[in-house]
């Protein structure tokens, strides 16, 4: 088989006119820039980015129309920010406040526990530790209405004189659901640090705590900040934990668009959905380049939108 | 003077632990924990006057009969399987989708991107960062059937000669069509970044071998690359799975309506009504969890069993 393929080719080429010949080379050698392959991508591409695109483009959108832009005006965006526009819809502004709210108190909260998570289940190597890894796992991989229907449950039966359904209870359950994000990204990060400079700071008579503080956190801190930002994105974004653990007065952004998307409404809910997503993106655009400066300054070969490819696996 | 390596080592034994220990506290009472209350609820009691639900926290006084009724329901046909199933074919059909057009645009960026790679990479992993909430409303928008203020879709469809009136994509026979496009344009993302890694760590030497020792474009493809990057299939196809099978607000938003039900709608609706039917909420949600866990278990074992084999 093998002999006549190649034979076939030479065959081919050596008799076929040029723009045949140029064809079938395109065809066959899988080296070069396959056209089709090329249309494709970048239609998927214009599919995917295209329609939230538009929905932005509504956002700006001078008549009431959801469907039919008709000129530009910031008038939905005075709706959500001055009361006394016509447009103005306070629920706008509030769920607006509840979803920066919760991702601003979840973000700390979430990075000191990940980032000591991280550092001690890469350092320790006792009994214990395979158990802790696996129990960090599980949280990527479980289903989001699992988990908010098991949170809803403890919150309503069990903890139900401690903590209320409501923005406390949004915030404990989005810690939860972020933690193990945090570690994923710190990890990576310390594997690729090594333990070689903590061990040397101390032989030479640092205590753990000092090495910690004086050596490993500096190292780490690119991987800290990124994740935390990360921890935002993925918050403000959140809709199934966010909407279990509310009863009332806790609406988020993604809650709001989830009762109102299927109603006659206004570019209203377009506003304040683009606001969202300039804010989640911004997140990301700075963990993107916090590590990006790292690995500039650190030579690594990949880029960071490529670290960013496989931060899911 | 002691040796500080001495000291050092004896200090880092609980050392270490203890960062840990605050996050393992917190997934043992926020995310292990609530298993448990699930499984209390679906084998508790219901209050007979005020309708609530009464957990039984003690395993051993655990009641069966709710989960019993559930699981009946699921295997004699009652509405409850209608449910499953309709959720499998939704997930069955989005996934192949996703498949079949995620995998040349993954193939496409790992060995062609070029110069563009990292272009295609932002555009490509954007919509992962943009809520899926407003996503779905970008295409509620497009597929806005309204007579006075169709949707970018209808607008087309009803310019061109074949179409009279704006198309309700949201019920009649394309509703299920157009709750699986909200599946595959929100889950496709997750898809094509794992198959993707997969993609870009193959090796072009194995692929130059398989050109050099007279292999086809068409059999290097299928002998050599669809093999190597079949771990990243795998891996892809579960992560946009599991969330899938706990889905319920893409029909909701998608739709709405009562044919487009999935059993993540059943589930979400129990648990928080008011009319005592946490207990089958629940059993449900156990019921999913341990069919998703089966899910799961299949792609650890089959990723343990590809690297062996990568070994030897």
């Amino acid at each position: 088989m093998t002999a006549t393929t190649s034979s076939d080719i030479a065959t081919l080429e050596r008799s076929t006119p040029k723009t045949i010949g140029g064809m079938r080379r395109f065809v066959s050698n899988p080296w070069g820039r396959p056209r089709f392959l090329a249309g494709f991508t970048w239609l998927y591409i214009v599919w995917s980015i295209a329609p939230v695109v538009i929905a932005v483009q509504i956002s700006f959108n001078a008549g009431r129309s959801r469907s039919v832009f008709q000129g530009f005006s910031l008038q939905w965006y005075e709706g959500i920010f001055d009361p006394t526009s016509v447009n103005y819809d306070a629920s706008l502004l509030s769920a607006l406040f509840q979803s920066l709210r919760l991702s601003l108190i979840t973000m700390p909260i979430a990075t000191i526990l990940g980032v000591g998570l991280a550092i001690g289940l890469a350092r320790w190597r006792g009994r214990g530790s395979g158990a802790a890894n696996t129990l960090m796992l599980f949280p990527l991989v479980t289903p989001e209405l699992v988990m908010g229907t098991g949170l809803f449950l403890i919150f309503v039966n069990l903890f139900d004189a401690l903590v209320k359904l409501g923005t406390t209870a949004q915030i404990l359950g989005l810690v939860t659901f972020s933690i193990s994000y945090v570690v994923i990204v710190t990890r990576g990060r310390l594997f690729a640090i090594g333990r070689d400079l903590e061990e040397a700071a101390m032989d030479l008579g640092a205590s753990p705590a000092g090495a910690l503080r004086r050596v490993l956190l500096p190292l780490l801190a690119p991987a800290i900040f990124s994740s935390a930002f990360i921890v935002f994105a993925i918050t403000i974004d959140d809709f199934v934990i966010s909407q279990f653990l509310c009863i009332a007065d806790c609406t988020t952004i993604p809650m709001k668009i989830y009762a109102a998307a299927r109603n006659a409404g206004n570019p209203g809910l377009n506003a304040i959905a683009t606001i969202m997503l300039f804010t989640s993106l911004f997140a990301v655009a700075c963990a993107v380049l916090i590590l990006r400066r790292y690995n500039r300054r650190h030579g690594s070969s990949s880029s960071a939108v490529e670290d960013f490819a496989r931060l899911e696996i | 003077m002691p040796t500080p390596t001495g000291d050092v080592v004896g200090q880092r034994r609980w050392y270490y632990p203890l960062m840990a220990f605050p996050g393992i506290a917190w997934l043992l009472v926020l995310f292990i924990l609530p298993f448990f209350a699930i499984a209390a609820v679906a084998f508790g009691q219901l209050d007979p006057i005020f309708n609530a639900s009464v957990p039984t926290w003690n395993p051993l006084e655990w009641d069966f009969t709710a989960f019993g009724q559930v699981v009946d329901e699921l295997v004699s046909g009652g509405p409850a399987q209608l449910l499953f199933v309709r959720t499998l074919i939704y997930v069955g059909i989005a996934v192949s989708l996703c498949i079949a057009i995620g995998y040349p645009v993954a193939y496409y960026v790992a060995r062609h991107g070029g110069r563009s790679k990292v272009l295609l990479l932002t555009l490509m992993i954007a919509p992962f960062w943009m809520s899926y909430l407003m996503r779905m409303l970008a295409w509620v928008n497009l597929l806005n059937d309204r007579p006075d203020d169709p949707g970018l879709v209808n607008a087309i469809l009803v310019a061109t000669p074949f179409f009279d009136a704006p198309v309700n994509w949201a019920a009649g026979e394309t509703a299920h069509m157009t709750v699986i496009l909200g599946l595959v344009y929100g889950y496709i993302p997750f898809f094509i970044l794992p198959l993707y890694a997969a993609l870009d760590r193959i090796d072009r030497s194995q692929l130059e071998a398989a050109r050099d020792l007279g292999g086809r474009p068409g059999s290097t493809f299928w002998r050599v690359t669809l093999p190597l990057s079949r771990q990243g299939i795998l891996a892809g196809t579960v992560i946009i799975m599991l969330p899938m099978f706990g889905d319920y607000y893409t029909p909701d938003l998608m739709s709405a309506q009562n044919k487009t039900r999935i059993i993540g709608n059943q589930i979400s609706e129990y648990i928080r009504s008011s009319a005592g039917r946490a207990p089958q909420g629940a059993s449900l949600t156990l019921l999913l969890s341990a069919f998703v866990g089966v899910l799961m278990i299949y792609y650890l074992v089959s990723v343990a069993r590809a690297s062996k084999e990568a070994r030897r």
